[in-house]
């Protein structure tokens, strides 16, 4: 069992409370930087597209997890960025530019996006994104001479200002930074007024408004950074497919973002990356696991669709805090061993709430 | 006395028919403890969310000693009240119950936030620097408040007489000129209503903070006070002193009822039993 001693209070403002995070979070690091070494070809181009739904993961989390504003038409930022970002590359932008372009317009829609949460919320919310998907999917398929309609477009390689980032393990790295400084961006904000805002806004919007934070400004505020950050993952995930079409930025896209942040974890950055890994390697086990099942299961059509529902309501029913709490709890387990009791994570009933504002 | 601080002028508010608050006039001097009394839906917690903006005002205006002198505070829009200098409690405990103590407080210091996006997104030193100062500020309301030992618990563990105390050290921590408590000792026991009432002569005192307070508890109000207003259907009923108002005859009817209510009562009682006569 750790106990941190505190003598400062610039240990709780840094990133890394203890010894043991420094220790650890470095090993991965030096994993992820040893990985196109390590893994196949084949594993870290799976490795890639982690790091890509990661960079989404994470700002649908700050939206979702720390603002408590679902959408449900998150695929629509990621395909703004994709098609501007392919858009501008195909006409020769250095890739940095691009990128910036494709964040910067995911932000103006979801700042367009987010005027509507101001009013509505929780399941109308919901429906408000669910519709704005389904206008910009449409969009993407019928602006054709933009976005190539549903014959979808080619993207060039990465261009940084004439050096071109022809292989994987290239394109790896590139995803490697952007998710670490999209982290680091998330971290930051979090541990500053601007993050506490959010998670304030959470908690309970009328007495964030009685603390003096301007509900109207951060929430569309969070739309805007949520959409950025999708801007910059599809801009990623345009490179990693080489070719997009409208039908890859549908509601079944939504749906697994959103999956993502609640099977990882609603409110915790980890809940982001352990869900993306989730989300990558579902598929894979389940191609694993139907060679050895009855012909009649295992080659049945929706098969995936079916476990993907079966393990979210298993996640919603026993574990709502995601593979993030789960792991909280495993963690707890060993460090306390042999003192674990049976309670120690009984959820607690909350008390009662006095009329929200409308 | 001292100056005026806020001043609520012929304030109504009508909800459909409901006429929630009805003329109500009422100064809060720099430095004193001034308090609402009344039943329930007397339109206590109304006259807070009118000056907390939560609310506007049928008819009728508050005007409040901001920084720049006097203003009119209902037409301000609500997330600035906070930054005016007024903060409040809720009756029900509003916290933000997915984060630790510490958290609520700094969240309580968000008025005085310093920094701007990018440097909260990059954290640079500034950021860094603003964040060390405003985890000071939340150790001196901790400490004022003896909270050190709930510092990193997570509010939706806390019992409720924590929570209470939580939720105004959060609002100690926006440095209040004027302070709104929506009945402090609700749901607390004899013991933490003392404590209460010490820290409210404490933040009178001490942090010279002005407060406004809803309270039903007679013996914290007699207390600590120096002027009362009762209410009753969202009307004035009286003003003064504890001891003034507590014997005042429209207060005491508000809450017993008056004699004609008594008389009526025999009345009806008479042929079967002698209520006057049964004690």
């Amino acid at each position: 069992m750790r106990f941190i001693f505190k003598t400062n209070y610039a240990q709780d403002v840094n990133l890394a409370k203890h010894g043991g995070h420094v220790f650890w979070y470095s090993a991965l690091m030096l994993l992820l930087v040893a990985a196109p070494w390590i893994f196949a070809e084949y594993w870290l181009a799976q490795l890639t597209l982690v790091l890509i739904y990661s960079i989404a993961g994470l700002g649908l989390m700050l939206l979702a997890g720390f603002t408590g504003l679902f959408s449900m038409g998150h695929a629509a930022f990621l395909g703004v960025g994709a098609y501007t970002h392919a858009v501008l590359t195909n006409m020769g932008v250095p890739f940095p530019i691009a990128l910036a372009c494709a964040a910067g317009l995911s932000a103006a829609v979801g700042l367009v996006v987010g005027l509507p949460a101001l009013r509505v919320k929780g399941i109308y919310l919901g429906i408000a994104t669910l519709s704005f998907g389904f206008i910009v999917e449409e969009v993407l398929a019928r602006w054709e001479s933009v976005t190539g309609g549903n014959a979808g477009i080619h993207i060039k390689k990465p261009d940084i200002f004439g050096w071109v980032l022809g292989n994987g393990e290239q394109f790896y790295f590139l995803c490697l930074v952007l998710t670490v400084a999209a982290t680091l961006g998330i971290l930051n904000l979090l541990r500053s007024p601007t993050g506490r805002a959010f998670v304030a806004i959470r908690d309970s919007e009328i007495s964030a408004q009685s603390m003096g934070i301007h509900l109207a400004y951060y929430k569309t505020l969070s739309f805007a950074i949520s959409a950025a950050f999708a801007g910059v993952a599809g801009a990623l995930y345009a490179h990693n497919l080489q070719f997009i079409s409208p039908d890859q930025f549908n509601i079944l896209q939504s749906i697994d973002l959103l999956l993502m942040i609640v099977i990882g974890g609603a409110g915790s950055v980890h809940g982001a990356f352990l869900g993306a890994i989730f989300l990558i390697t579902m598929p894979q086990a389940i191609a694993i696991i139907k060679d050895y099942l009855p012909a009649t299961i295992g080659q049945a059509p929706g098969l995936q669709g079916l476990v993907y529902g079966l393990v979210l309501i298993a996640f919603v029913l026993f574990e709502p805090m995601g593979l993030y709490g789960r792991w909280l709890k495993i963690r707890t387990y060993l460090q306390m061993f042999p003192f674990y009791r049976k309670g120690m994570f009984k959820r607690q009933k909350s008390f009662q709430k006095s009329e929200r504002l409308k | 006395m001292n100056e005026i601080l806020l001043s609520a002028k012929n304030l109504s508010v009508r909800f459909g028919g409901v006429l929630a608050v009805n003329n109500v006039s009422f100064d809060v001097r720099q430095g004193e403890v001034f308090t609402l009394i009344g039943p329930n839906g007397a339109g206590k917690t109304t006259v807070f969310n009118l000056i907390s903006r939560i609310y506007t005002p049928t008819m009728g205006e508050i005007d409040f000693a901001g920084p720049k002198g006097m203003l009119k505070l209902t037409t301000q829009p609500p997330q600035n009240v906070a930054s005016l200098g007024i903060a409040r409690t809720f009756q029900n405990i509003e916290l933000f119950e997915h984060a630790s103590v510490l958290h609520n407080l700094l969240i309580g210091r968000h008025t005085h936030r310093a920094t701007a996006l990018w440097q909260d997104f990059f954290f640079t030193p500034k950021a860094r620097e603003a964040e060390l100062k405003a985890r000071e500020k939340a150790e001196e309301v901790i400490e004022f408040l003896s909270l050190q030992h709930y510092r990193d618990t997570f509010v939706a563990g806390l019992p409720y007489g924590v929570r209470k105390v939580v939720e105004l050290a959060r609002a100690l921590c926006t440095e209040p000129k004027l302070l709104l408590l929506d009945e402090p000792s609700s749901g607390l026991n004899v013991e933490e209503t003392d404590d209460m009432a010490f820290w409210i002569q404490d933040i009178k005192h001490e942090l010279g903070i002005t407060v406004l307070m809803v309270e039903h508890d007679m013996t914290l109000v007699s207390k600590v006070s120096d002027r009362v207003l009762a209410m009753n259907q969202g009307e004035m009923l009286a003003m003064g002193t504890p001891r003034e108002v507590q014997n005042d005859p429209g207060v005491i009817e508000a809450y017993l009822g008056s004699i004609d209510d008594v008389s009526s009562l025999r009345r009806t009682a008479n042929g079967q039993f002698n209520v006057a006569g049964a004690s």
